[in-house]
């Protein structure tokens, strides 16, 4: 299994967010995330990633048969946990060459292989940003700064492929992209997917699981996962909302 | 009893000693700037301009002086080895502020009618220049150390550049605290430029032993029009160091000063900068860069002064903060009633990695002309959270991810540098300095 969650509660600022999370995804599998707006889905993200600011205070998560929350995000990353920034950072003064260097160079070390060697580290970097059609030039620009949103998004998908992770989590990453750009990167990530890594796409709209076909679709709703079914159900809460899942839901609990 | 008293007695209890060491112009200018200090004083915390750093205090104690320049024994290129790589320069040394120069320079055939040398020679065998320009911008006539320096320095460097001359290697000056004792070094630095000479000088401020210095450093700088230089003033000293500089720059017409303070590591530093911007098109570049931790202390004061239309500053002043580290920024800038189509800018940028560490931040804009560009920004802040998850999130370990945050908070400033070798350098110097590698001044071979 590749990712195990179990009854996860957590939140930020003392204020309670996830209140009891289990959710199963084995390897190979898509799993969309969809939610109204304050559902929780990028604390979800963010908890999974190892956000400092948000903490856990009760359940488990197994990632690849390891205990997920003792990792720093940084050790959560080398053991192959990618996020899709839903605002990706501006970091002025960092190139893209340097932070994909180290960041690959670091996940190496930690995986007690030698550094990239320069002449492979710039083939990986051509043959990765062709797959989003990321132009050359924005390697030496500082990490994201100038990048307009699409670029963004598509540098995010880069960084993925090049990290080659076993779990993506895309955190609305279809927010503020036009139908062109949406395509690359679904098609981006489309073409990193098999057998042995998975994908938790978290969205408020259906449109970008057009182009990433999900296996599972879950609604979360206040903290909690309230339903769980195939990718039909995507097309249903584009077509119906929220509203009559919601209500499905109270009307169970009485 | 007022700590100048003190000195003042010292003075004239060795007055012909003092003399007796130095020459021409530099004892000329003696008996008034014994006058400045009894009517100023040492600058003091009461004093605005000094509301961070107590002068005065630093000469508490009765720090001894060499007026009878006592052979310190230093072997300049046995201890000293400043390793630029692919920077070649023309090298001299100030050790205490004994002038020597190295072989290198000592062969180098300079364009003619350049000097550079011995402050004390010059004021011998080039008087006519000493004369003109000596004193003659540092002012006394206000709170400072100009006064204290004038009265007690024997020697230093001068460089002087005639009209039309091009010195395309950079010239570095390499001043060395060397003592057995605690020691008090008063040197003094003039530099003059000709009409559209150009020069690249290179300060490099270390100490070999580890007494505690009460160093004062005074440099006047007259660039004449169209004339060209490029200062960098780079401080990696230790933490029983105390440090005042002032450098008094004047600008012609289209003369471009580009002046660059680097702190690395020191104990307690003061660098004034007075720039009076008297020709039309001037222009001037003031940066700097401040890394600081432990106890140590750092106060840039810059005054910038446009009396004249159409000349540009531009400033920009980084600070990292660790530990109890405090720093402190004035940045003044006037604008002068005549001082039309002005462009000016001013930013001062600062982290603080602790919470014990502080920073204290002053722009100052002063503007009597109406059609003129001004602008300035000062902010004092932490590292940015959001980059360091990010960072974190693509697998670069958190202390990882510090380094390359700071080193790129101080990389716009190093990317100002116009000095290419330099700022491989510098890039090189601060990642050292923020992995802690530097805890000493880089170098010297007796720290090592």
């Amino acid at each position: 299994m590749m990712l195990k969650i179990e009854n996860l509660h957590a939140g930020i600022d003392g204020r309670e967010i996830l209140k009891g999370i289990d959710l199963e995804v084995n390897a190979g599998e898509v799993h969309a995330i969809m939610g109204p707006n304050g559902s929780g889905k990028s604390t979800m993200s963010n908890v999974l990633a190892g956000h400092p600011a948000y903490h856990v205070t009760e359940g488990r998560v197994t990632f690849k048969g390891k205990d997920l929350l003792s990792m720093s995000a940084e050790e959560r990353s080398h053991e192959g946990l990618f996020m899709s920034f839903q605002y990706p950072v501006e970091i002025p003064g960092v190139s893209m060459t340097n932070f994909m260097r180290t960041a690959i160079n670091e996940k190496r070390k930690a995986l007690g292989e030698e550094p990239l060697p320069p002449a492979a580290f710039l083939r990986l970097v051509k043959e990765k940003r062709d797959l989003v059609k990321l132009d050359a030039k924005f390697m030496n620009r500082s990490v994201n700064e100038g990048f307009s949103g699409g670029e963004k998004k598509r540098n995010e998908i880069f960084q993925m492929a090049m990290l080659e992770p076993s779990l993506s989590i895309l955190d609305e990453t279809d927010s503020g992209l036009d139908i062109d750009a949406l395509r690359i990167v679904a098609d981006g990530v489309n073409r990193l997917r098999s057998a042995d890594t998975s994908v938790i796409v978290i969205t408020h709209y259906q449109r970008l699981l057009d182009y990433i076909k999900p296996d599972v679709v879950h609604v979360l709703y206040q903290g909690r996962i309230i339903k769980t079914s195939g990718p039909e159900l995507a097309l249903e809460l584009e077509e119906r909302g929220y509203d009559w899942v919601i209500k499905e839901f109270e009307d169970s609990l009485g | 009893m007022k700590p100048e008293q003190n000195y003042i007695e010292l003075f004239n209890r060795n007055r012909a000693l003092i003399d007796s060491g130095s020459a021409g112009a530099m004892n000329a200018l003696r008996d008034r700037a014994l006058d400045c200090l009894v009517r100023h004083g040492l600058p003091h915390k009461g004093l605005e301009e000094y509301l961070h750093t107590d002068v005065a205090e630093w000469f508490g104690p009765d720090w001894g002086l060499n007026p009878a320049r006592i052979d310190m024994h230093v072997d300049m290129a046995q201890a000293f080895r400043c390793n630029v790589p692919n920077l070649s320069t023309l090298l001299y040394f100030l050790a205490n502020d004994e002038f020597a120069l190295s072989q290198t320079a000592a062969r180098a055939s300079l364009p003619e009618g350049v000097f550079a040398g011995s402050l004390r020679e010059a004021a011998g065998s080039r008087p006519e220049i000493v004369e003109r320009y000596y004193g003659r911008s540092a002012d006394m006539d206000r709170p400072g150390i100009a006064a204290v320096n004038s009265m007690f320095a024997q020697d230093g460097m001068m460089i002087y550049v005639p009209d039309g001359v091009v010195i395309d290697k950079p010239l570095q000056l390499v001043t060395l605290l060397h003592s057995p004792v605690d020691m008090m070094v008063n040197r003094r630095i003039l530099v003059v430029l000709g009409r559209c000479a150009r020069l690249k000088l290179l300060l490099c401020d270390h100490a070999l032993s580890a007494n505690r210095f009460l160093t004062t450093q005074v440099m006047e700088v007259f660039a004449g029009p169209g004339s060209g230089l490029e200062l960098y003033d780079l401080e990696e000293t230790h933490n029983a160091n105390l440090r005042i500089s002032e450098l008094y720059v004047s600008q012609e017409q289209d003369s471009s000063v580009e002046a660059d303070f680097v702190t690395l590591h020191n104990g307690r530093t003061r660098n004034t900068v007075y720039v009076t911007l008297q020709g039309r098109g001037a222009r001037l570049s003031l940066n700097g860069i401040g890394a600081i931790d432990r106890e140590q202390h750092l106060d840039n004061m810059t005054f910038v002064d446009h009396r004249v239309p159409e000349c540009t500053s531009n400033e920009l002043f980084k600070y990292v903060l660790d530990d109890s580290a405090t720093g402190a920024f004035a940045g003044k800038v006037l604008v002068r009633k005549d001082a039309q189509h002005t462009s000016s800018e001013q930013t001062n940028r600062n982290i603080c990695l602790t919470r014990s560490a502080r920073m204290f931040t002053q722009p100052q804009l002063e503007i009597y002309a109406d059609d003129v560009k001004c602008s300035h920004g000062a902010t004092v802040g932490q590292l940015d959270d959001r980059a360091m998850f990010y960072m974190r999130q693509r697998g670069i370990p958190e202390q990882e991810a510090r380094m390359m945050l700071m080193q790129a908070f101080v990389g716009e400033v190093i990317g100002r540098v116009a000095l290419e070798p330099l700022r491989d350098r510098l890039n090189r110097l601060v990642e050292k300095r923020f992995r802690g590698e530097l805890s000493q001044c880089e170098g010297c071979r007796a720290c090592r």
